[in-house]
């Protein structure tokens, strides 16, 4: 039986310069094969290009980026289009085309690149609707629809395919304290019984260090690449900065002084 | 092809020389980069045996053919109307104006009926293609396709390719006979021209090269508003703006572009 790479995603080295200024420095790290991988940090540090790089939505000026054995950085046509297929990708605003339903959106990858029947394609997308909680919400188009419930049919459009890695760029945002743990449910629902491979940006700390198996934290640079416990008392200044901006202790609980 | 671009810089040249060399440049890139999408998505016309994409050629069509019928129909009566008038006000000095027929006829076939259909179908159509496409790109719909391995090229652009390249010449062909129409109503009412004389004149001197020039010169249009707005919709960034930018600029483009092509290409057929 043929041995699976257990690294999924590796980046060697990889630099990436934006409108004159250097978003990625030389960024190297390995993304396990069944791991969460979240990716924190402030605004504009590179997290959601990061995340682009993976599926060659960018391109990197140095440095290669693989995904298993192959080098996406530097596939195109038929063999990115197959390293693509391997990808679940849920963006910030959902990205659902506005003309289709609901149900439609998330049909569209099985119509349009599986041979999968009409019957086959209903029931799998009624059983995604539902692990997100739209099943109701089907025959509306995304203008009828709230911006969290546009984020969450975006999730099951990535996951309808059943793909080997879930990119989430902000998951959470925009969402009610509720839904945003029904998410993250799921995202670890994927890893623990589909072994799916998921890279998580956000700035939702509470969610990082619920589902992460590991935290990197950017600044331009890795600035910190740890588990969620060593996350927590970790001593970079950055690091605890952003934790008390979110009331994390070092225990990793809530605390606020509310006197 | 890959439509998801990154950010793209082209140093500013100092000097009237640098400055043309890069005007020159950069335009020869987006020709390019156009006929490249032309091109893919005249080779993916070979996908419209999937029943989506026949659906989706006929709701195109409807949608550009029938829903720009009224302004079509209204330009092509009042552009016959002046044509008549212009070169029956000229003939009738000479006591000529039973020819308005020829004249109306001929001009509308050969060049004023592709060229409105033209003009008309870029205003409405390829506008309105550009800001869709330009949204598309700018909320990173068309990122997410190409992520999902669907090809926005056959998805997107082929249908409405395929879309005007069948109903350009159909709507030239009834700019055609609208423009005679109006040209006859001020025949009659203007110049004195009976009726029957004036369908008799027109249908004399024209012939089926005026009329397949003219189709074909249909198409090519419908290509042209077709590859310049789907490619400036792909090009769009910075949001609202930039949509707003792709829109404008797939409309200038489009109308150089026909006038440009129809020279040429009355100059291929008739000199």
């Amino acid at each position: 039986m043929e041995q699976k790479n257990p690294v999924m995603i590796r980046f060697e080295h990889v630099t990436k310069s934006l409108g004159g200024r250097v978003v990625l420095d030389d960024l190297d790290f390995s993304i396990a094969r069944g791991e969460t991988f979240v990716i924190v940090g402030s605004s504009g540090v590179g997290k959601s290009v990061t995340l682009k790089h993976m599926v060659r939505l960018l391109t990197p000026d140095s440095g290669r980026i693989f995904v298993e054995d192959a080098c996406v950085s530097e596939a195109a046509g038929k063999p990115l289009e197959h390293i693509r297929e391997q990808f679940g990708y849920l963006f910030q605003s959902g990205a659902l085309l506005a003309w289709l339903t609901v149900f439609e959106n998330v049909a569209l990858p099985l119509r349009e690149k599986t041979t999968m029947g009409e019957k086959e394609i209903q029931d799998r997308v009624m059983q995604v609707l539902g692990l997100v909680g739209l099943e109701t919400e089907g025959g509306k188009v995304p203008s009828e629809i709230s911006g969290g419930m546009r984020k969450r049919a975006g999730l099951a459009r990535a996951i309808v395919r059943q793909p080997e890695i879930v990119l989430y760029d902000e998951p959470t945002s925009g969402l009610d304290p509720v839904t945003s743990r029904t998410i993250d449910a799921l995202i670890e629902k994927l890893r623990v019984e589909l072994g799916v491979t998921s890279v998580v940006v956000t700035h939702d700390l509470q969610s990082a260090l619920t589902i992460g198996t590991r935290i990197a934290m950017l600044q331009g640079h890795l600035q910190e690449l740890c588990t969620p416990a060593e996350f927590v008392r970790s001593q970079q200044p950055e690091v605890k900065e952003f934790l008390e901006s979110q009331f994390i202790t070092r225990k990793g609980v809530w605390e606020r002084n509310l006197s | 092809m890959i439509l998801t671009r990154e950010p793209e810089t082209f140093p500013k040249s100092p000097g009237i020389i640098g400055r043309m060399g890069r005007w020159l440049l950069l335009s020869s890139r987006e020709i390019g980069r156009a006929s490249m999408l032309l091109l893919e998505a005249l080779l993916a016309i070979r996908f419209v045996i999937h029943r989506r994409s026949r659906d989706q050629v006929v709701e195109q069509m409807y949608s550009y053919g029938i829903k720009s019928l009224s302004v079509v129909t209204i330009v092509a009566v009042f552009t016959g109307m002046i044509l008549a008038l212009q070169t029956g006000i000229e003939l009738r000095k000479f006591n000529q104006e039973v020819n308005i027929g020829t004249a109306v006829m001929v001009s509308m076939l050969r060049e004023m009926g592709p060229f409105m259909t033209g003009l008309i179908m870029s205003a409405c159509v390829g506008s309105s293609m550009a800001a869709l496409l330009g949204t598309m790109t700018v909320s990173e719909e068309i990122a997410a396709m190409e992520i999902m391995s669907i090809s926005p090229v056959q998805y997107l652009v082929m249908p409405r390719l395929l879309a005007m390249m069948l109903i350009m010449p159909a709507l030239s062909f009834y700019t055609c006979i609208m423009g005679v129409i109006g040209g006859g109503v001020v025949g009659m009412t203007q110049l004195d021209v009976a009726w029957a004389n004036y369908i008799d004149n027109a249908t004399r001197y024209a012939d089926n090269k005026d009329l397949f020039v003219g189709l074909f010169k249909a198409v090519l249009f419908g290509m042209i508003i077709t590859a310049v707005s789907c490619h400036e919709g792909f090009r769009a960034s910075q949001g609202a703006v930039g949509v707003g930018r792709a829109t404008r600029k797939s409309v200038i483009e489009s109308f150089l572009l026909i006038l440009i092509v129809g020279y040429f290409v009355t100059r291929l057929f008739y000199f």
